[in-house]
């Protein structure tokens, strides 16, 4: 559906997609579908360092050990799946930036993406790096809004390619 | 055999509904992809575990005993979903080139998890804490990472028709493994 307001950014969009890396992605066959596996490989990885950790501060999964512990070794597993899926998911958006333009799903995972990352790396990463062995409601709260935030974000993702 | 059970499959009401419906499709398709951030990713730590790349000052039985039924949970999301996505459209998955590597690939993948569970996690207690992991341990984690990351790809790659029977010629590897009916 035309997201049509008077600030319009199309010229922008369109500049995206003929960048060089948008050109060489969009006219190559095999070029999309495996950045865009790759992409994937890093929505697993992503899965995993976040929801280890969540599960954890909802009283879920490793409960012998302290949420501090879990999030500082699964750390840099996550900061490694945010770049793979950063990079990718670049190269993917410029070789259709036009069609993303168009899309609602795409304007949804924009706005949800940079509060998941910036929740992420705020709030989650002082409440999970201080977290012992108990849970108080406010760490519970702060894992389903985490969970809440990166399904939002990979819902929307997967949406934008049915559009 | 199972071609005129894909066929059949692929006559019945529900089958036929489910492949032309608007929104359960692609529902149930985003539902199999969101799925693999819990089962693959609770996997992929696992394995990464196992590799001896993180939570090393955490006993591997406590990984393998606590993430595990997760990682299920995750798994039945998958199985659940995806045999769905089968029902709804066999007779097109039975000739896809990538349906079929993945299932091989399936396959391997549960043999691993099958010798690792029978083998070298039995005794798990004498090398719980090791900072060197006993060989078969880490080969289970390597063969785990490497081989469910190819399903993923393989089955991202189901989507393209770029080995469709339907759009001929292909080389004969790829009539031959999808066993395309080919006109003479």
């Amino acid at each position: 559906m035309p997201v049509d307001t008077d600030a319009n950014w199309l010229w922008l969009f369109e500049w995206f997609e003929y960048t060089t890396p948008g050109i060489v992605v969009r006219e190559s066959v095999w070029l999309f579908p495996v950045i865009e596996a790759v992409h994937l490989l890093g929505l697993c990885l992503l899965g995993g360092a976040v929801l280890v950790v969540d599960l954890r501060m909802l009283g879920l999964g490793l409960k012998r050990q302290t949420i501090a512990e879990l999030a500082a070794n699964l750390r840099p597993w996550l900061v490694g799946a945010v770049v793979l899926m950063f990079v990718t998911g670049l190269l993917l958006f410029l070789s259709e930036a036009v069609k993303c333009y168009y899309s609602q799903s795409f304007l949804v995972k924009m706005i949800a993406l940079p509060v998941a990352l910036i929740f992420t790396f705020t709030v989650r990463e002082r409440v999970a790096a201080t977290g012992g062995l108990q849970l108080s409601p406010w760490t519970r709260l702060v894992a389903a809004a985490s969970m809440l935030l990166w399904f939002t974000v990979a819902a929307a993702g997967r949406w934008i390619g049915f559009s | 055999m199972l071609e005129s059970v894909a066929e059949w499959t692929g006559n019945l009401p529900w089958s036929i509904a489910l492949r032309e419906s608007y929104y359960v499709w692609p529902l149930m398709e985003s539902a199999h992809v969101l799925t693999l951030g819990l089962f693959v990713g609770t996997a992929i730590v696992t394995d990464l575990r196992l590799l001896g790349w993180t939570m090393q000052q955490i006993p591997v039985s406590a990984v393998t005993s606590r993430l595990l039924p997760w990682t299920r949970l995750g798994f039945a999301g998958m199985a659940i979903t995806g045999i769905l996505l089968v029902f709804g459209n066999p007779l097109r998955y039975y000739h896809n080139l990538f349906f079929r590597v993945k299932v091989i690939l399936l396959i391997v993948a549960a043999i691993n998890v099958f010798v690792f569970h029978r083998g070298i996690h039995r005794r798990v207690a004498e090398w719980d804490l090791d900072p060197d992991l006993p060989r078969q341990a880490w080969l289970a984690g390597a063969v785990s990472l490497g081989v469910w990351s190819l399903i993923v790809v393989a089955g991202r790659m189901i989507a393209y028709n770029w080995f469709e029977c339907a759009i001929q010629p292909q080389p004969d590897f790829v009539n031959w493994f999808a066993q395309c009916a080919l006109e003479q």
